[in-house]
């Protein structure tokens, strides 16, 4: 028996509901869920709890998880695509604590999936959950501040400040410089926020076999968009919806065709692109698929001081 | 008291896991309008309150949601104490305000305008209506829309004869609008107000 273990025996034991949130609470978030489903698109208000971590490190997503999360999930959280980050790390332990729940890296091998900012790089399949962590749902809040008023705008179905908004980023910069958080229209009726995704992720969402949930805890709205659900980002027909491409693959997998992290390496300019999503880049890897920085490093490039580890 | 107690049915076995598992079910069969999902329902409540009806309610209902009992389910003082002991919901009389309305019998379902449809600017504050039926079958409706690939065939019996008509009518007024889940033996289905309507001649 470790120390710790020890030290703990002596102490009572302190239990948590399953799943951390106790009962009613999860009945009031089951039901917004429902409602939301039925209203693909629509913000639900739902009395968000507070929980045992910061605004804005996923309250949102963790309570949505919590309530629809049962004893035999498999979960797997992921923070800007990675698996190890802290966020990541941090909530995964809160539910293999609180709730008891199987987990995993492997997208293949997950029922729910909570996310921070990126839609895993494996295609989605019927039956898994994406939890989406959302800091501010509502796409025309830095637009028309009034809450009073969005939700008229909404309810209108009148978009036309969002579109001018589009239109004064192709006025300054040439194009639409919206690079994430890209707003959506769902299901033809509803513009959408699909939370700070990179716009890359915003095609993933369209027609998605997977229930994809969004949770935002500080401003206590839950939306969703059911499986085979139109998904279309705003756009104008000379300046149609692009999203980015990246000059080189991955410098540990080589997969191309994937959302890349810029990784600053000396302060002499040098750099690497690396996958976002960790797990797809690990599986790659291996497969046997070699980057530019693979180690043992690969046949060797020009000599420069790249490449320490 | 005492008599009080003996005619409680008692509620979930295992209440945190029962109502997730139920939960579970009826999230699925929102999100994928028509599918027929499996829903085990360890529950015995007084009739005509069937397992699968107390099921829903037991996962759904608390002191926040106002409930209407429809038809027989009114009727009968065994279901009004079941419920209103194990959820603490309030029940309503009048339909309008109700978030959920439950009917141990599809023919007994009133107009759907008789709920609440919610509001432009808050379409979430709309009555949920849980329906029991006899059986599912692969039916006289071809189902389209959010949640479905393509189409799906849906039939379920005994539902009133212009059914379709008022699901249609029900669509047409998205955002606003009910919700339905329908309830068989060992199943659940969920008609939401997004789910479009034809009828099946083999598309």
């Amino acid at each position: 028996m470790n120390p710790t273990a020890e030290r703990r025996a002596g102490m009572p034991a302190i239990t948590y509901n399953f799943a951390y949130l106790d009962e009613q609470t999860k009945r009031m978030i089951r039901r917004a869920i429902l409602k939301a489903i039925a209203i693909p698109g629509y913000q639900v208000p739902f009395a968000g709890r507070e929980m045992p971590m910061p605004y804005g490190w996923g309250t949102g997503g963790v309570q949505v998880t919590a309530a629809i999360l049962g004893a035999d999930d498999v979960l797997k959280v992921i923070d800007q695509g990675s698996d190890d980050t802290t966020n990541a790390v941090a909530i995964r332990t809160f539910f293999e604590t609180t709730a008891g729940v199987a987990t995993t890296t492997r997208t293949e091998e997950a029922s729910v999936i909570q996310t921070r900012h990126r839609i895993p790089e494996t295609p989605l399949k019927a039956g898994q959950v994406l939890v989406y962590q959302v800091p501010i749902p509502e796409p025309l809040r830095f637009l028309e501040p009034r809450e009073t008023e969005t939700r008229r705008l909404h309810g209108l179905a009148d978009y036309g400040l969002i579109h001018v908004k589009l239109y004064e980023d192709i006025a300054h910069h040439g194009h639409i410089a919206t690079t994430y958080a890209y707003p959506v229209r769902v299901n033809g009726r509803y513009v959408m926020d699909p939370s700070p995704i990179p716009k890359f992720d915003n095609p993933k969402m369209h027609m998605s076999p997977a229930l994809q949930l969004f949770g935002a805890g500080r401003e206590k709205r839950i939306y969703a968009v059911p499986p085979y659900t139109p998904v279309v980002p705003l756009d104008f027909e000379d300046h149609p919806f692009k999203v980015q491409t990246f000059s080189e693959p991955c410098a540990l997998c080589g997969a191309e065709g994937v959302y890349l992290d810029e990784v600053i390496l000396d302060d002499q300019g040098g750099r690497m692109f690396v996958c976002s999503d960790t797990d797809h880049c690990a599986t790659r890897q291996s497969e046997g698929h070699t980057g530019r920085m693979s180690a043992p490093y690969a046949p060797k490039a020009a000599p420069s001081e790249g490449g320490q580890p | 008291m005492a008599q009080l107690s003996s005619a409680l049915a008692p509620g979930f076995g295992d209440p945190v896991h029962a109502a997730q598992r139920t939960f579970s079910a009826l999230m699925w069969a929102m999100a994928e309008p028509g599918r027929v999902v499996p829903l085990a329902a360890d529950l015995t409540p007084p009739a005509p309150l069937t397992p699968e009806l107390g099921a829903v309610a037991l996962a759904l209902l608390d002191y926040e949601t106002p409930v209407f009992l429809g038809g027989r389910l009114g009727a009968q003082p065994e279901v009004t104490d079941f419920l209103r002991f194990h959820t603490g919901a309030p029940r309503v009389l009048d339909a309008a305000e109700a978030r959920f309305a439950f009917f141990c019998a599809g023919e007994e379902l009133p107009s759907f305008t008789a709920f609440a449809q919610g509001e432009p600017d808050n379409p979430d504050r709309s009555a949920t209506l849980v329906v029991n039926v006899a059986r599912f079958a692969e039916g006289p409706l071809s189902l389209f829309g959010p949640g479905i690939e393509g189409h799906r065939g849906f039939g379920a019996e005994p539902l009133p004869a212009d059914f379709a008509a008022r699901l249609e009518a029900n669509a047409a007024g998205f955002p606003l609008g009910i919700d339905l889940i329908l309830c068989a033996p060992g199943a659940v289905a969920g008609l939401p107000r997004t789910v479009r309507s034809r009828p099946n001649s083999g598309v």
